[in-house]
């Protein structure tokens, strides 16, 4: 027999699962639309497939006959492990798209179905102590406390203070709890064989969340999390790096490991910058190499040029690359610009592909990502440059993205004086760019760049049409480096000093 | 090799079995043991290699070659052993005009403990795979290191300044230190104040013996150890071990003794108590410019040291003679000197006259080949060779990092090996498949000891311990490892032990025999690459010029 002063901590019981329960289905439901939009959608079909799942859980506690109270700890745990670890396994299956739906609406019917098992059963437990009415208004009234506690909770407290995982795996530890907790509370009803295994496995089940929760932050990247402000349309683990594509009001967002490539919005002003001085300036573009760029943003921009007769883009990641070519939003952004027959893909290493080749070209576009790391780094160094040069004809015109010169003027100076020890005739130019802000390029020339009488640059070919944010007169402001970006001294970047890294950490660490 | 390397055991019984043995060799429990259950699951292959020492055993053992049935080739000299010291012996003598000359080398494959390999379009070492850069100072070296393009201008001191692309790309090393990769080989984590004082300590000390000059103005402790000083000061460093010179200037950190231990056993192959303390501090103080703070920059090649030996070898063109046996050296008088070889390609005798020899063959084999040896009187007993594990390790792909990215350099703390060099990190390439080159040096008291171990252990051993240790650092690395080839020299490296370096039979071992000239890195009592070449360039010089006409 169960006395009366357990009651009452059983409608804490009823509290904790009615909040364990609810918060499974807002996590489930938040990470539906985080990663596949839509979020009006995926709330209802998460609601519904829930809600119905309570009712499938429900009818199927008739089948429970005997041992009501152990198959209802039974639950508690299994719920507990499966609630506990939703939040980190779909952020996993996420990886492979194609499963994520089945596994989200899988697991959500599924802990639907042990929530709804759960109710019925603990209400048969009580029903020999309470009268019915009682029971039935008692019983309610918590669960309902529950769900409110649970919806307060989850956006005020639970998502910004511990990220979904966290908040998934604390919740399977409750749940976990409870569970174990009821082997005590209900140890008259229980018989005494198995007991021990059941206590175990629960003990277990806590063990194994709280190991997760501790390690949380290598299960999911933080800082995937710290994106997902704004919903996923695509995500991949390539061999090389953390491919993912976010999406908002109309606009996407393509990060690399966790870095801001560009925005839909305005990447416009960035491409442009970064490609048409050099191109109008060349005295020849037939054959123009791109550095890095594997979104094929810049290809675009180069490919409205009728004298251009190849582009060579060099990009070490094939998942990039094919992202650009069959990812619709972006094909349809780059101007399905990797299908045009004038261009070539190489996947290599752009510091190994260098030395090795011997074919030449007239313009190259460097957009590599920043040099926050020694593999990165080692593509901005003199040796590089050097290599670079041999694959450049004695006229080219070399065009690089270089980070901020406002945040980093150390990092960007860098780059144009190292460049300059390479050989080239070095000029900074700067662009804005709301989703950056101010950033920084440099045009280098295998001979002295040529000025014209405005001080602008000798333009040897008319921009072309089409464009958003250059005109012949906003090209020449480019070179109007204002006051607060004035060069800085720096130590040249070598291989074997890669000064750079240092600098782009320091400077962009401090932000 | 746990935390504290003075409590690691130097000597390993005999009486081990074959498990415990590999246990103790990956450094890891039993259980822990790749080998253990699993070894006949290793899933991929690889060879088993060692020096060709067949015939070097034979030799020893008695076997002596037929009459040669042509008369002898006559050169104006002779050069024994193919390694650095012979090959720079034949630059020097090219560089002196003196073209009439043979190498004559045991195995097919030139440069000794510098050679390297090639394999599935990688180049690899298979032995000494650097070279701290030479100070102005070292002219010759200057001299080879401007022919093999890696110097690229000269500095306003006068310091050569090294080509971009041959000294060691940033990131140079990092330790796994206390489950993750640190920067640089100093394990810093949770080092204390008195660690860090301790470690200033021990650099200032360094400065100190780079700048102090003797009488003579020479530096204490110079590459090539032949131009350093030879005061009382520094060979009483030569009486005690590196752990006693510790011990005795207050050096206790076990952090900065883990450190020091790895320096012995990275350049000597010895523990901390085994080398001496002039090796120790040699190790340290000849990198140094005069008092400055950093140590000469390291020169590298994706082959290592394999790259000079190519350009040397190519000099010397069909002069090189591999596969050439030497099994005696006679200096018959006025008849020249007589030289007996047998090429094992052609399976025949060939009999050699010249009138200089430069013996650049490993030093402990000259009481074998000299046939008059004996009537020298001189004795070499304490010249004992270290014997090395090396593995190049093929992977499909890079293993999952933390922490610091991978390094030219990767050492595991705990571990009795050196760690591993990344083949492909000078070729800049940084993803996808690489060969990592993995050394462990055999530490025993007894070098004999060592061998018969390094003999005894079949392939899938030394690949169960490679593969163990390197899962301390890299957990997935099994599943990416596509081969494993292990090379085993059993006379690796002379041992700078304690008493050795100033010992008279290494100070009468550099002099010749009448026209028998000695060149061989063993000659300095260290092994290095700069060793190897000054007394090849001085037994070079030691050779007569023809007259002129």
């Amino acid at each position: 027999m169960i006395d009366r002063a357990p009651n009452y901590l059983l409608y804490l019981n009823v509290l904790v699962i009615a909040t364990c329960g609810l918060i499974y289905e807002l996590l489930a439901g938040t990470l539906a639309s985080y990663l596949l939009g839509d979020s009006v959608t995926q709330f209802s079909l998460v609601i519904g497939v829930y809600l119905s799942a309570l009712g499938v859980g429900s009818w199927l506690s008739r089948y429970v006959e005997n041992r009501v109270a152990r198959t209802f700890i039974e639950i508690e745990i299994a719920l507990a492990l499966l609630g506990g670890l939703s939040a980190p396994l779909l952020f996993v299956a996420f990886a492979q798209i194609t499963w994520f739906r089945i596994s989200l609406f899988g697991s959500v019917f599924a802990i639907g179905t042990l929530v709804g098992l759960e109710l019925p059963l603990l209400m048969r437990i009580l029903r020999e102590h309470l009268d019915f009415r009682e029971l039935v208004a008692r019983v309610l009234t918590f669960d309902y406390i529950g769900a409110l506690l649970a919806s307060v909770l989850f956006p005020v407290l639970l998502v910004p203070r511990l990220g979904l995982v966290r908040t998934s795996l604390l919740f399977g530890i409750l749940n976990a709890v409870v569970g174990v907790w009821g082997t005590y509370l209900l140890r008259p009803l229980l018989s005494s064989r198995g007991l021990g295994a059941l206590r175990g496995r629960g003990f277990l089940v806590i063990g194994l969340l709280v190991v997760a929760f501790i390690k949380a932050d290598t299960l999911t990247d933080w800082t995937e999390e710290a994106i997902l402000e704004n919903p996923i349309v695509y995500s991949t683990q390539s061999d090389f790096q953390r491919i993912v594509v976010t999406q908002r009001q109309g606009h996407f967002q393509l990060h690399l490991n966790g870095h801001l490539q560009f925005n839909s919005k305005d990447e416009y002003r960035y491409h442009e910058s970064l490609v048409h001085p050099a191109l109008t300036m060349a005295d020849d573009a037939g054959h123009v190499l791109v550095l890095g760029g594997g979104d094929g943003l810049a290809v675009r921009e180069i490919l409205r040029y009728d004298n251009v007769k190849a582009v060579t883009l060099v990009d070490l990641d094939p998942a990039m690359t094919r992202l650009a070519a069959d990812f619709p939003p972006l094909a349809e952004l780059n101007e399905h610009a990797l299908a045009d027959p004038r261009v070539t893909v190489v996947n290599r290493d752009a510091f190994v592909w260098a030395g090795e080749g011997e074919t030449k070209f007239d313009v190259a576009v460097i957009d590599f990502p920043d040099p926050g790391s020694y593999s990165v780094g080692k593509l901005y160094t003199t040796r590089f440059f050097q290599l670079l040069r041999r694959r450049l004809t004695d006229s080219a015109i070399v065009s690089i993205q270089c980070t901020s010169p406002l945040v980093a003027p150390k990092s960007y100076w860098c780059i144009l004086n190292t460049m300059q020890e390479a050989g080239f005739d070095v000029r900074p130019y700067h662009a804005a760019v709301p989703s950056f802000g101010v950033w920084g390029f440099a045009l280098a020339g295998m001979q002295p760049l040529l000025a014209d009488t405005d001080g602008g640059f000798l333009i040897r070919h008319p921009l072309p049409e089409g464009l958003r944010f250059l005109d012949s007169k906003t090209m020449v402001a480019l070179f109007q480096m204002p006051a607060d970006l004035v060069p800085a001294q720096t130590t040249v970047n070598r291989l074997n000093d890669q000064v750079l890294v240092r600098y782009y950490e320091q400077e962009w660490g401090a932000m | 090799m746990g935390g504290d390397v003075s409590d690691a055991p130097a000597h390993c019984p005999t009486r081990w079995t074959r498990r415990e043995l590999l246990a103790h060799l990956a450094g890891v429990p039993l259980t822990g043991l790749v080998g253990c259950g699993l070894r006949d699951q290793l899933a991929f292959d690889g060879q088993l290699l060692s020096p060709d020492v067949s015939i070097g055993h034979r030799l020893r053992d008695g076997w002596r070659p037929p009459g040669a049935t042509e008369p002898p080739e006559v050169h104006r000299v002779v050069i024994v052993g193919g390694g650095i010291a012979g090959l720079s012996a034949a630059w020097q003598l090219q560089r002196r005009g003196l073209d009439d000359f043979v190498v004559l080398e045991l195995e097919h494959q030139p440069g000794g403990t510098s050679r390297s390999g090639e394999r599935a379009g990688f180049r690899f070492p298979w032995g000494a795979h650097y070279v701290p850069a030479p100070m102005k100072e070292n002219e010759t070296l200057i001299e080879l290191f401007l022919e093999l393009g890696a110097i690229a201008a000269t500095a306003e001191d006068g310091e050569p300044v090294f080509a971009e692309e041959v000294l060691c790309r940033e990131p140079e090393e990092r330790v796994f230190f206390q489950g993750r990769w640190i920067e640089g080989l100093y394990p810093h984590l949770g080092a204390s104040d008195d660690d860090f004082s301790q470690l200033d300590g021990f650099r200032q000390a360094m400065r100190d013996w780079s700048a102090r000059r003797d009488q003579a103005g020479r530096r204490m402790f110079a590459i090539p150890m032949s131009r350093g000083s030879d005061d009382e000061v520094v060979r009483k460093l030569d009486t005690i071990s590196m752990d006693q010179w510790m011990q005795s200037q207050g050096f206790t950190s076990q952090r900065l003794r883990w450190l020091v231990d790895y320096a012995c056993r990275d350049d000597y192959g010895l523990t901390i108590r085994q080398t001496s303390a002039w090796a120790g501090v040699f190790y340290f103080a000849s990198r140094l410019r005069q008092g400055g703070a950093e140590s000469q920059p390291v020169i590298t090649w994706p082959e290592g040291n394999g790259r000079i030996v190519r350009h040397l070898a190519n000099r010397c063109g069909r002069r090189l003679r591999g596969g050439h046996v030497v099994t005696a050296i006679r200096d018959a008088g006025a008849a020249g000197v007589q030289i007996r070889a047998f090429d094992t390609q052609a399976s025949k005798t060939v009999d050699f006259v010249a009138e200089d020899v430069i013996f650049a063959a490993p030093h402990f084999l000259a009481p074998h080949l000299l046939v008059d040896w004996k009537a020298s009187g001189r004795n070499i007993a304490s010249f004992r060779y270290g014997g090395w594990v090396v593995a190049n390790v093929f992977l499909d792909a890079r293993p999952r990092e933390t922490g610091r990215e991978m390094s030219w350099d990767n050492v595991i703390y705990d571990s009795r090996s050196l760690g591993y060099v990344s083949s492909t990190h000078q070729t800049g390439s940084d993803h996808g498949p690489t060969v990592l080159t993995w050394y462990q040096p055999m530490l025993d008291d007894d070098p004999r000891v060592s061998r018969a171990e390094l003999m005894r252990l079949s392939w899938r051993d030394w690949a169960s311990v490679v593969v163990s240790d390197l899962r301390k650092a890299h957990p997935d690395i099994g599943s990416l490892i596509r081969r494993i080839d292990v090379m085993r020299w059993g006379h690796a490296m002379i041992q700078p032990r304690v008493g050795f370096v100033w010992g008279d039979q290494r100070l009468a071992a550099a002099e010749s025999l009448g026209r028998i000239h000695f060149a061989g890195t063993d000659l300095s009592g260290v092994a290095l690459m700069e060793e190897a070449f000054d007394r090849g360039v001085q037994a070079g010089d030691r050779c007569q010029l023809p007259s002129v006409g």
